[in-house]
Formats: C-alpha cells, structure tokens, sequence
C-alpha cells in the first residue's frame, strides 16, 4: 500500500508549527481595536473619556495624596501646606482624621474602656462566622446563642454579669416546654405556655437569681452611659442589632401575612403596611419626641434604645415583604408535599417552606440589611452622635470649622466598605446554594 | 412654629411634668449629676472637644449652675438636643435646664409653659458679604440674592427687613450653617444671613477671613438665656441667680483669680453678700453658703466666660458689643444681691 504523500504530493506528512496570530488580531491591540476603536466614532469618544479621566484624576489624586496628616487644626493644615507647597495649593487636610480618629470610631465612650467595645466586636465577628460560613466548626454556634447579652454586657456594663446571663437563661425555657410539656397540656397549651413561662420567670425569678448569684460571684464592669456611645460604634451598634433581631421578626410578620388565623393575619397586614406606609425620619422622630408624652412623666426611656426598636421595626416590615415574595415564589405542590408527609405546620416551614423560600429571597434580604445599615446615618436628626452627627460637632470647634470634605470621604469610604462586603457575600451565598444545575 | 395643638400638648405635658418634678433641686442632688440640654454643636457656644470634653460659652453656664448646686464643674450630663427635642425634652424632664442658644419669645415663655431666666447673650440677625462687592450697609442690598437657612425666625426676620425698606431679594434656601458656608464661599449668593455670632465664628473659619465683612445692621432682637420648666420656681431661682452671679461679679471685679482672697471679706457690701461673708443669701436659695465662691473660682466670672470662648482672642472674635456691662455701654444689669 502506497502511503498518502506518495501519491498526493501536495498533503503535508507533518503539521506546521503554530504560528503567533498577525499583531492586530491578538493581544493587547485587538483588545484595543475591538473594544474602544472600533470606529472613528468610537475613537473620538475614547479620547473624549480619556480626557474626562486624566482631568478628574489629576485634580484629586494632588489632593488626596499629598494631604496634610500631622496638623493640630485646620489653620495649622493652611500653615503647613504653604510652608511645604505652593501657597494656596488644594490639599487634602486629613488631620482632621487622626485627630479625631477616637471619636469618629467610639464616640465619647471612655477612653479606658475602649477595649470593651473592641472585645465585643470581636465577639460578634466570633458568634457571625458559624451563620456565615460552613466550614467553621458546628460548635461556635453557642458563641452565637451567648453572643447578644455578653455584647450587650461588655458595651454598656453595669451590674454583675448575672443579670444578662439569668436573661439569656428565659430564653431556653420555650425549648424546655416544648419538649416536656407535650403530654400535660396538649399542642396548643405548649405553644401559649412556651410565651407565659418565660414571662413569668423574667418578672419574678430572673431578678433574684441575678441577684444571689451576683452576691456570691461579683464579676461586674462600669456603667457606660448611652450617651457615650457614638461614631461608627453606633452606627454598627444599631445597624446589626436592626439586622439580626429584623429577620426573625419579619419571617414571622410574612408568615403571618399568610396566615389563616383571621386576628394574627389582620394584625400582621396592619402592622406591615403601617409601618412601612410611614417614611423612617418620622418614626424616629416619634421615637425622639412623641414617645414622651405616652410615657409616665419622669421616665427616661433611653433614647438610644427607643431608636434602636424603631429601626428593627421598619426594617422587619420591608422584611416581611421580602420573604412573603419568597414564599409566593413557592410552587403550591411544596406546600402540599409537605401536609402529605404528614409534618405539622412549623415543622412543614422549618424543614420544607422556609429553606426554600429564604434561598430565593437573599438578594432581597440583604439590599434590606444594606439599606438599614446605610439608614441609621439618619439618626442625625434626633441629636444622636452617629458619624454625620458628629462630623458636624467636629465642625463647631473653633479647630476644624470649616472641613467637609475629608470627613464625609471618609464617612462614606467606611460605608462602602461595609456595604460592599455584605453584597459580595449575598453574591457568594447564591452561588453556594444554587441547585439548579444551570 | 408648628399648630396650635402641638403648643397645647407640650403645654400639657409641661404641666404633667411640672407637677411631679417640683422638687428638681432634690433630683439633682439624688442623682449627683445635672442634666444640661445643649446644643449637637456650634461654634463657641457648645462643642465637644478632640478629647469629649464639652466647651462653649453656654456649656460653661451649665458648668456654673453644676457647681452652685453639688460643688463639681464635671457634674454634668450634657445631652446634645436638636432644635426640634430640645423644648420637647426639657418639658418632660429628661433635661433640667435647657442652655442652648435658645431665644426668650413670647410664646416660649407663656404658651410653652417654660420659664426664661435671665439672658446670657443678647444677640442679633447679620448680613456677611464678601469685601469685594464694596457694600458698606444692609441698605444698599436691594436685589441681592441670599443665602438663608429654612425654617427658622431669621427667615422671617429677613422678609420684613427687605420689605420695610421696599427692597428685593431672591433668597436661596439651605438646610444647614456647613451647607450655608459652602454656598457661600461657591459664589451662589451674595450675602449670608444668620445671627452675627454665627456669623463670626463662619467667617473665622474662612482661609481669609479678611475678604468678609458683616454689615454693621441688625435687623432683630434675639436674647439667647437657659430656661427651665414652669412649676419650680426654687429651681429656676438657681439657674437665675447663678447666671446673675456671673454678672455681678464682673460688675463687682470679683474674678477666678482673686474670689478666694475676696471671699474672706471686704469693704464692698454686695461683695460679701454675693460671697458669703455676710447674710445668709446661699441658704435663701437651698445652697452651700459659699456657692458663689464655687461658681466663680470653677468658670470666672461673666466676662472670663465670654473672653474664654468667644472673645476678641479667641477664633470666634466677637466684641462685647450688647453684652458689655450696663456700666459700659451694654445691656448686662443684674438685679442687686441684696
């Protein structure tokens, strides 16, 4: 048998070797030519951008690189850009920063406790990371369970350690009752007596027991004051409360809203739609200034605290929504799937419903969480000394009048940071509990 | 100001409150701490500082009033009120004095059911304009446009002033005194209006200060003072007499520096009244009979406030002005100490 080449003459025996492709088909040309040439139009808005790019760089790269960061005021930032550039030349004064760094981050909490805030935060980094990530071990979720009350222990002190510790214990009571309680009062009975038991134990047993055990261990810290809290310690402060006490309570409100129970159904309607009809500036406000007429005069309901309630409030009603657009995503069979497997209602949610119905509703969840976080700036209103807030008290010493820009870059560049962290892991938690096969 | 019925409320509650809370100079002292309203920040009058500590010329009126009732110049809570809390605040008790540059008008004093004890700053609305545009009186402002914050007196106050005088303006609404300064110094107006202590401190805080100057008119009248609630006339009795100590003594030459020489007597009655040395006014008052002596070796006297904070020497610079000594020229008279 004649080989191939013999006969054909023109068949290569051997393939060529690969050749580089021409100059303007590859690389970083191609790239160039496909992407911002691509016509003389194009080229001509290409330059126009550039140009745009070039301006607004080299007006703000000047300023915020070459900024002033060891003056004692703004006059002595005047002083010392004239003696190191040209005078009058546009500098950033980021001073103010280093000068008021404490304040910005802690507010007028007592310098010598810094640590307790710092420790706390540590805690919660500690009691977030089980919830949020898999690969942690199953075991922190006690940190989780311990973490509310020892935080809110370290950050505003007073008293032993006793008193949040013989709270948090009321809480274990409805799993208590609900797993020997059965056989005494039937199903209905434990669900009320789940609520009345620790009602009962937090009015009459929690305040002595905090007591006796105080007296025979007395582990306590000083007192802070809420009005001591500011900057972003505050902000976090009523921005994560808002978000880990929202969810629940709006998962609650959506089943509610879903709900055939005719009182819990029409309750849940009203409060939703009230609370959520009515612009969050407002409720602040009744927060600040109404709720004192409603309450016995002499009474001071800390400020801080009414505030905090108001914004998980509202934030629980745009919840609430959220999730019962999950729910409603739900094809019918899920639900029927579950009656006829026989589980009861909370076992159908907890198991089959809710999973499912959370893992579409994620995006939604977390723009509410960002929105929230991002709308306790507004607590600037009521005289709280959130970072804005106390942005301006900088800027009523004789010091700093006269600064803006520097502290609301920095103001927002934490922001964002924050922010963009919380959207970055809603992306990570939808790819991670995508089971569509796509 | 808002309805009728919001008035009504606070008046209510500020009788409700009243009531109960008769005895503030007991509270006062139970708590060990005095609850002062001051302002969430301005320039001179009430500010936290780089290290929390609150400093301000009204903030040294609390200080005054902490240490004529428990002895402490630290013995006080400063909580930092909008202009919306703070009268909302003071009626129901979560404050004890409100010292906040806050002006004595009719309807505050009766409607509000508060009660004003003295004045510690007689201030006024200003026009600041830059030096450039060459104008020398408010008069000549006819078709200027200015910058002015929404909402308060001083809008008010600007309409009658333009047209009293039959001159337009085109005002140029903005929210707050940093957004104001902004504006300004952009160009978007030509003239920035507010209370010529404001005015000061803003101009201070320009990178040349010397390009700005404030008309010499001034179109109201606004006597800044602290205020209590209706109901307590012992505890606005403190507030009243320890701002009036103040006075006196700058009238009387008693300062931080010599009142412990002064308080072991002197040839001066008044002097060894308002001190302690002779009569029993400290009693009178429910007080320590050496308060005086307390107040002004802690803060000094009306015009160590005044020079400390917002004086000629201090960023700020204003010049006493109205708030001299009647002896020289100004409005400062405190009833004698008799």
């Amino acid at each position: 048998m004649t080989s191939i080449s013999a006969s054909h003459a023109f068949v290569r025996t051997e393939i060529l070797p690969e050749q580089a492709p021409p100059m303007a088909q590859a690389g970083v040309l191609k790239w160039l030519r496909e992407n911002l040439f691509s016509s003389w139009f194009n080229a001509i808005l290409t330059f126009i951008s550039l140009y745009v790019i070039y301006w607004i760089l080299s007006h703000v790269t000047g300023w915020v690189f070459f900024g002033i960061w060891d003056a004692g005021s703004l006059n002595e930032c005047r002083e010392f850009r004239d003696a190191r550039y040209d005078e009058g030349a546009r500098v950033a004064c980021w001073s103010v920063l280093t000068d008021r760094w404490h304040q910005l981050m802690f507010g007028f909490y007592p310098p010598e406790h810094y640590w307790r805030p710092i420790l706390a935060f540590a805690v919660f980094g500690g009691a977030i990371a089980p919830v949020l990530f898999d690969a942690v071990p199953r075991r922190m979720l006690y940190v989780t369970a311990a973490a509310p009350f020892l935080c809110y222990w370290l950050l505003w002190g007073g008293g032993t350690i006793w008193g949040p510790v013989a709270v948090a214990a009321g809480f274990a009571l409805p799993f208590l009752v609900a797993r020997f309680g059965e056989g005494v009062f039937g199903s209905l009975g434990v669900t009320v007596m789940a609520i009345i038991v620790p009602i009962l134990y937090w009015l009459f047993l929690a305040g002595p027991m905090a007591g006796a055990l105080g007296a025979v261990l007395p582990i306590r810290i000083t007192s802070i004051e809420s009005n001591d809290f500011g900057g972003f310690m505050l902000a976090f402060i009523i921005g994560i409360t808002g978000i880990f006490l929202s969810l629940p309570l709006g998962i609650l409100l959506a089943l509610g809203r879903q709900s055939d129970l005719f009182i819990i159904n029409k309750f849940s309607i009203l409060f939703i739609e009230v609370i959520r009809g009515v612009p969050l500036i407002v409720w602040l406000f009744t927060a600040s200034i109404l709720l004192n007429y409603f309450l016995p005069p002499g009474t001071n309901f800390d400020l801080m605290l009414r505030v905090i309630i108001m914004v998980t409030l509202f934030a629980a009603a745009y919840m609430a929504e959220v999730v019962r657009g999950g729910l409603a995503a739900l094809p019918r069979g899920q639900y029927e799937g579950a009656d006829s497997l026989g589980l009861d209602y909370w076992q159908s949610m907890r198991l089959i419903i809710l999973p499912q119905a959370l893992k579409i509703s994620i995006p939604g969840i977390v723009n509410t969480f960002i929105a929230l976080f991002k709308d306790t700036t507004l607590v600037v209103f009521i005289g709280l000394f959130d970072p804005i807030g106390l942005s301006n008290a900088i800027r009523a010493t004789t010091d700093w009048n006269g600064i803006y820009w520097e502290l609301f870059i920095f103001i927002g560049l934490c922001f964002f940071v924050c922010c963009f962290s919380m959207s970055k892991y809603s992306q990570y938690l939808e790819r991670k509990l995508r089971r569509d096969h796509r | 100001m808002k309805t009728s019925v919001f008035f009504g409320t606070l008046a209510a509650a500020a009788m409700v409150s009243g009531v109960v809370s008769a005895q503030t100079l007991d509270q006062v002292r139970d708590r060990g701490e005095l609850l002062c309203g001051s302002n969430t920040g301005l320039a001179g009058f009430g500010a936290p500082d780089s290290s929390g500590e609150w400093q301000g010329f009204d903030v040294a009126m609390c200080r005054a009033i902490a240490v004529a009732v428990l002895g402490d110049p630290t013995a006080v809570e400063f909580i930092p009120l909008t202009t919306a809390r703070r009268f909302t605040a003071l009626a129901s008790g979560e404050v004890d004095v409100l010292v906040r540059n806050t002006t004595w008008t009719f309807s505050r004093d009766v409607d509000l059911a508060f009660e004003f004890t003295g004045i510690n700053y007689y201030d006024g609305q200003g026009f600041m304009i830059p030096r450039e545009l060459g104008v020398a009186s408010a008069l000549d402002l006819d078709g200027a446009t200015v910058c002015i914050q929404t909402g308060t007196t001083t809008e008010l106050n600007l309409a009658d002033f333009f047209s009293s005088n039959t001159m337009t303006y085109e005002p140029v609404p903005i929210e707050t005194n940093a957004e104001a300064q902004q504006q300004y110094l952009a160009g978007a107006c030509d003239v920035y209006t507010t209370d010529t202590s404001g005015l000061a401190a803003t101009r201070a805080s320009f990178e040349d200060p010397g390009a700005h100057v404030i008309l010499p008119e001034v179109v109201s009248k606004e006597p800044l003072g602290p205020l209590v609630r209706h109901g307590d006339n012992q505890w606005g009795d403190i507030v009243r007499w320890t701002l009036n100590a103040l006075i006196s003594a700058e009238e009387l030459g008693i300062t931080s520096a010599n009142v412990m020489e002064m308080a072991n007597g002197t040839d001066v009655p008044e002097v060894n009244r308002l001190l302690g040395f002779e009569g029993e006014l400290g009693a009178q008052l429910g007080l320590e009979a050496d308060w005086a002596v307390n107040v002004l070796s802690a803060v000094g006297n009306y015009g160590e406030i005044f020079a400390r904070n917002i004086g000629e020497d201090t960023p700020i610079g204003l010049a006493r002005g109205l708030n001299a000594q009647w002896t020289d020229g100004g409005l400062l008279y405190s009833p004698p100490f008799r």
